[in-house]
């Protein structure tokens, strides 16, 4: 009896719940911090689809997709970290709900 | 000899899939916000070792040294700079919008799996098959430096941005 290997959907579906539960954390959390780490869970979830792809389809695109999607998320990390450290200095607080002044 | 590398290959998977979600779960839900960088760095590590497991090591080195190492870092390092209070207990209100949204998501991941299910995935084989990205990271180099060489040299321009941007935007106002 052979086992036959991992086929691509569980690795897809995988990707589903880690993106779902990334979802559901940045709705949940008020610290934007939290946010941001739960924003990064679900990029990382779209890179595991793209290698997914990129090995059950035979493509190189990707692998590539998945680098630059890394490349743009560190770019995405310094700015935004620099915007909480700025929002920290002028309110005192990191909590998204009290960051509301665009409100009507 | 090949079931028990299909074996090892189905314990891994399911070991570091259930590990990456037990990760991201307790992520969402821990009041400090240092265990959830810990637990961040956990699911990072466990989604390296499936790309492993999908034999792209490129990937699996750069996630670890870009996204376990250096943006987890710089989370730390902003979290330690910060001094966070706890956040309030959550009134009813705030309660119910909650379990909204969860539901939301959760119906969310169901019209994906339905959409898995329903049809197989298609999309044309392309030329590179397990042999050839073998050597992965002499794959990646040939397309990323001969068709893809403009998107490269684009990302950089962004990688200078952004560190021109974080610099700007730390510096203390001399008033």
């Amino acid at each position: 009896m052979t086992i036959p290997p991992v086929p691509p959907a569980f690795y897809l579906v995988l990707s589903g719940i880690l993106f779902t539960i990334g979802v559901i954390g940045a709705l949940t959390r008020r610290n934007a911090i939290v946010v941001f780490m739960c924003i990064e869970l679900m990029l990382n979830s779209v890179n595991l689809s793209f290698i997914t792809f990129s090995r059950f389809l035979q493509s190189i695109e990707g692998v590539l997709f998945a680098f630059f999607v890394i490349a743009v998320a560190a770019a995405e990390a310094s700015v935004g970290l620099a915007i909480f450290v700025m929002l920290y200095r002028s309110r005192e607080t990191i909590n998204v709900d009290e960051v509301n002044l665009l409100k009507w | 000899m090949e079931t028990v590398g299909t074996i090892l290959q189905w314990l891994i998977f399911l070991g570091m899939a259930f590990t990456s979600i037990l990760a991201s779960v307790l992520l969402i839900t821990r009041k400090n916000p240092i265990h959830s960088a810990l637990f961040l760095v956990l699911n990072f590590l466990c989604v390296a070792v499936i790309y492993l497991l999908l034999y792209s090591q490129f990937i699996a080195i750069i996630q670890v040294l870009v996204y376990a190492g250096a943006i987890v870092m710089l989370i730390v390092f902003v979290i330690m700079l910060l001094d966070l209070e706890e956040e309030l207990r959550s009134r009813l209100k705030l309660f119910y919008s909650k379990v909204i949204g969860s539901a939301l998501a959760v119906l969310f991941l169901f019209g994906l799996i339905y959409g898995l299910v329903a049809t197989s995935p298609t999309g044309k084989t392309g030329g590179y098959t397990a042999e050839k990205m073998s050597a992965n990271v002499k794959a990646v180099g040939e397309a990323l430096f001969t068709q893809y060489l403009f998107p490269f040299e684009v990302v950089s321009i962004l990688l200078v941005a952004a560190i021109i941007g974080a610099v700007i935007l730390s510096k203390k106002k001399l008033s």
